[in-house]
C-alpha cells in the first residue's frame, strides 16, 4: 500500500470564469483522518469531487492510492460530496442494496447491508423509505453506502452535517475506526471542533489555494495572538492590572450583554497572560473564568483565510 | 502561511484501473427506479385500461368518431378500434409518453441531487448512459405493448372479429387484419424511438427545466404545425412525425412501401443522432460543477442545430431519391384512386344488398375531379375537391354517375362524402334482406401516396 493516499501537484480546476482550484499541491498520508477546511467557495468540494473522479482537473496531476486518476478512480475509493444523494422512493435497505449491487465484483449478501446499517445506527429504520429521514439520518445512510465498498480511501463532505450529538459521536467512531484499521479518511467540515476531535492533519483552503497543511496542533500555532476573556471577582482592579502588564492589551469584549460588562478581554501572547494571572493571584483577585474568545483553531482559520477576527481596542 | 508538509514519497504512479459496474446491474437499478415511481405506474395502468374502455364504449355508440381513420368502422369490426386508437398515438400520446419516461430519466438525478452518488457507485458515464437509455426504452415499449393489447382486446371483446375493408377498399379477413394491425403498431415504434431519443437529449441538456421534460411534446406540436402548412412533400416525409401515419400504406394491397420505409429510416436516423448528441453532452458534463443545471445555449448549438441540419439533408435526399415535388397531391392521383376505391366499395355494397355479383374490373369505374373550379389549379390539399365517378354494370349500356365532395388533407388522407344519387351514396345506411346495414359508399376515407409518381389511391369504405 502506498504511504500517500492522495497526492496533488499543481491541481487546477475552473468552471467557466470561476477558478475553483488554483495549483493545489497536497499530500495526504494513508491511515489518517485528514480534515479539509476553508471558507465557502474555497474549493473543498471541488477537490473532493476530483478525488472521487467526478470530474477531470484542468491542469496538474492527481494520484489516488498510488494511481493517477482522470475521470476514473480506483474502486477502493468511496464517499460522497454535496450530500449523500439517495433515492427517496426506496427504503434505506433498498438504497444500500442497490449501491452494493452496482459495485463491481460478486454480489454482496444482504447481511453486509445490515451490518453497515447497524454501524451507523440505522438498522431499526432499514425498511423505511428515506423520504421521511432527517438530514442527519440521510448523512449516516450516505456514510453507510460509502462503507459498503470497504474503501481504503473514504471521501466525505460535511459528514456531521445535521447530526445530533449522539449521531455525531457515532459517525466520529466510524471514521476513526476506519483510520485505525489502516484506511484513510478525507473529510471536509466547517466545524473546527469536529476537525480537532477527528483529524490527524488538516488542509486549509482559501480561494482555491492551500494556505496550510499539516498536523492540527501546528494549525493552532498559526493563530497568532489570541483574545482571552477573564471573569474575575474585581473587574476594575483586574483591568488596571492588565493594562499594566507588558505585551498585553485590553481590547473590547464581544457583544454588549450585561453579563459581558463584567468580563475583561485581553490580547497578547500566552507568556503575558501568565504574568497577568500571577498578578491577579498575588493581589487576591479570584479568577472565575478564563478562556480564549475564539478557539485557537478557529482563530488560525480566520487568520490564514484573511477573515476579520478582532474588534478594535477599547 | 505554512509550507506544504513533506510526507514520504510514494512509488511512481501507475494508471488507475477503470472499475465499472456491469451494464446489466445498472440497467436493473435504473429499471427499479423507474417502476417504483407512482407516476409511471399510473401511466402504465392508464395504457392498460384506457384504450380498452375507449374502444369498448365508443364501438357501442351510435355516434362514431368519423374524424379518426377507421373511426366510422368501430361498430362493425373489433379491429377498427385499435386502428382508431392508433391515430391518436402519433398526434400526442406517444410523444407525451416519451416525455414522461425519457424526458425525465436523466433530469430526475438532477432533481434528487443523486448524480454524484450514482457516478461514485457506477464510475462509468458510458454505463450510466446506456443503462438509463435502455431502461427508458424498456418502459416505453412496455407502455406501447399495453396500448396495443388493450386496444385490440377492447375492440374484439366488444364487437368481435369481423372483416374490415382496407384503405383501398379490399376486404381483409381475420388473419390479414391481425397481421396488418400488429404491423401497423410495429411501424410506430421507430418514430417513438426518435421522440424518446429527443426526450433523452432534452433531459441531458436541459436538466430540471420543464422544457427539457416536455421537449418531445414541444417537438410534436411544432412538427404538427409544419405538417399543417403547404410544405413540399419531401420535407413532410423527412420529418419523424410522418412516420406515425406511414402505417396507412400497410392497409392497401399492394402495400405502399416507400413512405413506410422512408419513415422508418428517417425515424431511426433521428433516434441515432439524438442519442449520440445526448451521449456527447452527457459525457462532457462536469459533475463537480454543483451550480450546473442545464444549458439552453449549449442545447441550441450542440443539440438542436444538428437535428435541423438532419432535416435539411434528409429533405434533399428524399427529393433526389423519389423525385417528389410540390404537395404530392394532384388531380390525376385523386381520379385514379377514387375510381379504385369506388370499385371496391361498390362490390362490397352489392354483396351486402345481395344483388348479382360484380367485379371491380367489370365496373370500369372512372373519376373526374376538379378543385375549386376553373380558376384554381387542380393540385394540393383542400376541402374544395369535387369528383364524379362513372361506371357501367355488366350487360348494361347505361352509365352510372356518383358525386363526391373530397376533403383532402396535406398528409394525403382524404374523406369522400357522397353527394348523390341517393340510391348509391345518398344515405348512410342501405336496406339489406337481413335489415339495415351501413352504406360503404356514403362516406369513406382514403389516402394518397404522396411519393408515388404513379397515382394510387386508397380508401376506407364507410357505412
Amino acid at each position: 500500500m502506498s504511504a500517500i493516499a492522495v497526492r496533488a501537484r499543481g491541481l487546477t480546476k475552473t468552471f467557466g470564469d470561476v477558478i475553483a482550484l488554483a495549483g493545489v499541491d497536497l499530500d495526504i498520508a494513508a491511515g489518517q483522518v485528514h480534515g479539509l477546511v476553508g471558507p465557502n467557495g474555497a474549493g473543498k468540494t471541488t477537490l473532493l469531487g476530483l478525488v472521487l473522479g467526478l470530474s477531470r482537473p484542468g491542469a496538474g496531476t492527481l494520484e489516488v492510492l498510488g494511481r493517477r486518476v482522470g475521470s476514473t478512480v480506483p474502486d477502493e475509493v468511496a464517499g460522497f460530496v454535496d450530500g449523500p444523494g439517495l433515492y427517496p422512493t426506496l427504503t434505506a435497505r433498498q438504497n444500500l442494496a442497490a449501491v452494493a449491487d452496482l459495485r463491481r465484483g460478486p454480489r454482496r449478501p444482504a447481511a453486509d447491508v445490515d451490518t453497515v446499517l447497524d454501524r451507523v445506527g440505522l438498522l431499526d429504520v432499514a425498511g423505511d423509505p428515506i423520504r421521511g429521514f432527517s438530514l442527519g439520518m440521510r448523512q449516516r445512510l450516505g456514510l453507510a453506502a460509502a462503507l459498503l465498498g470497504e474503501p481504503r480511501l473514504l471521501v466525505v463532505d460535511e459528514p456531521a452535517n445535521g447530526l445530533d450529538p449522539a449521531g455525531k459521536r457515532q459517525v466520529h467512531d466510524v471514521l476513526t475506526d476506519l483510520a485505525h484499521r489502516g484506511g484513510t479518511v478525507v473529510m471536509s467540515s466547517h466545524r473546527m471542533d469536529d476537525l480537532a476531535a477527528l483529524s490527524d492533519e488538516v488542509t486549509l483552503l482559501s480561494q482555491g489555494r492551500v494556505v496550510f497543511t499539516g498536523p492540527i496542533r501546528k494549525l493552532a500555532a498559526e493563530s497568532g495572538e489570541l483574545d482571552w476573556r477573564l471573569l474575575t471577582s474585581d473587574p476594575d482592579a483586574a483591568r488596571r492590572l492588565a493594562a499594566g502588564t507588558p505585551s498585553l492589551r485590553v481590547v473590547a469584549g464581544r457583544g454588549s450583554a450585561a453579563a459581558d460588562d463584567r468580563a475583561l478581554v485581553v490580547r497578547g501572547p500566552e507568556t503575558a497572560l501568565d504574568d497577568l494571572v500571577s498578578g491577579l493571584v498575588t493581589d487576591g483577585i479570584a479568577i472565575r473564568e478564563l478562556g480564549p474568545v475564539v478557539p485557537p483553531l478557529e482563530a488560525a482559520f480566520l487568520a490564514l483565510t484573511g477573515a476579520p477576527q478582532h474588534e478594535g481596542p477599547r | 502561511m505554512t509550507a506544504v508538509s513533506a510526507p514520504a514519497r510514494a512509488p511512481a504512479a501507475a494508471p488507475a484501473r477503470a472499475p465499472r459496474a456491469s451494464l446489466a446491474r445498472t440497467y436493473h437499478f435504473e429499471l427499479v427506479k423507474l417502476v417504483t415511481q407512482w407516476r409511471l405506474r399510473l401511466v402504465l395502468l392508464a395504457c392498460l385500461v384506457a384504450p380498452a374502455v375507449y374502444t369498448a364504449v365508443v364501438s357501442r355508440q351510435t355516434s362514431l368518431p368519423a374524424d379518426a381513420l377507421y373511426g366510422r368502422w368501430m361498430g362493425q369490426s373489433g379491429w377498427a378500434g385499435s386502428l382508431a386508437v392508433l391515430v391518436f398515438m402519433g398526434t400526442l400520446v406517444l410523444p407525451l409518453l416519451t416525455a414522461v419516461v425519457a424526458g425525465d430519466v436523466f433530469a430526475v438525478e438532477d432533481r434528487l441531487g443523486t448524480w454524484r452518488h450514482l457516478l461514485v457507485a457506477v464510475r462509468s458515464p458510458l454505463v450510466i448512459f446506456l443503462a438509463k437509455t435502455l431502461a427508458a426504452l424498456t418502459v416505453i415499449l412496455a407502455l406501447v405493448l399495453a396500448l396495443v393489447a388493450s386496444s385490440i382486446a377492447g375492440g374484439l371483446v366488444s364487437i368481435g372479429n369481423h372483416p374490415l375493408p382496407g384503405l383501398d377498399g379490399h376486404v381483409m379477413g381475420a388473419g390479414e387484419l391481425a397481421r396488418t394491425v400488429l404491423l401497423s403498431w410495429l411501424s410506430i415504434v421507430p418514430p417513438t424511438l426518435a421522440f424518446a431519443a429527443v426526450g433523452l437529449l432534452g433531459s441531458v441538456a436541459l436538466g430540471r427545466s420543464p422544457l427539457g421534460l416536455l421537449l418531445p411534446v414541444v417537438l410534436a406540436l411544432v412538427l404538427q404545425g409544419v405538417a399543417l402548412m403547404p410544405v413540399p412533400v419531401a420535407l413532410r416525409v423527412a420529418l419523424p412525425m410522418s412516420a406515425f401515419t406511414a402505417y396507412r400504406g400497410l392497409l392497401t394491397d399492394p402495400v405502399q412501401q416507400t413512405p413506410l420505409w422512408i419513415g422508418v429510416l428517417v425515424s431511426l436516423t433521428w433516434a441515432a443522432l439524438a442519442s449520440v448528441l445526448a451521449f456527447r453532452m452527457f459525457v462532457r458534463r462536469d459533475f463537480a460543477d454543483i451550480a450546473y443545471d442545464g444549458s439552453g445555449s449549449r442545447f441550441l448549438l450542440a443539440g438542436l442545430a444538428p437535428l435541423v441540419a438532419l432535416v435539411a439533408v434528409t429533405t434533399g435526399l428524399v427529393a433526389a431519391a423519389t423525385g417528389a415535388t410540390g404537395s404530392g397531391i394532384d388531380r390525376s392521383k385523386l381520379e385514379t384512386a377514387l375510381a379504385t376505391s369506388f370499385s371496391h366499395l361498390y362490390v362490397l355494397q352489392t354483396d351486402r344488398l345481395k344483388r348479382p355479383a360484380v367485379t371491380e374490373e367489370q365496373l370500369h369505374a372512372e373519376a373526374r375531379c376538379d378543385k375549386g373550379g376553373d380558376r384554381v389549379a387542380d393540385t394540393g390539399p383542400g376541402s374544395d375537391w369535387r369528383c364524379v365517378v362513372s361506371w357501367t354494370l355488366p350487360g348494361s349500356t347505361a352509365t352510372g354517375n356518383a358525386i363526391y365532395q373530397l376533403d383532402v388533407a396535406a398528409d394525403g388522407r382524404y374523406v369522400a362524402d357522397g353527394d348523390g344519387p341517393k340510391e348509391v351514396n345518398g344515405f348512410f345506411q342501405v336496406r339489406t334482406p337481413t335489415g339495415d346495414a351501413p352504406n360503404p359508399l356514403w362516406q369513406f376515407d382514403g389516402s394518397v401516396d404522396l411519393l408515388e409518381n404513379t397515382p394510387r389511391m386508397l380508401q376506407e369504405g364507410s357505412r
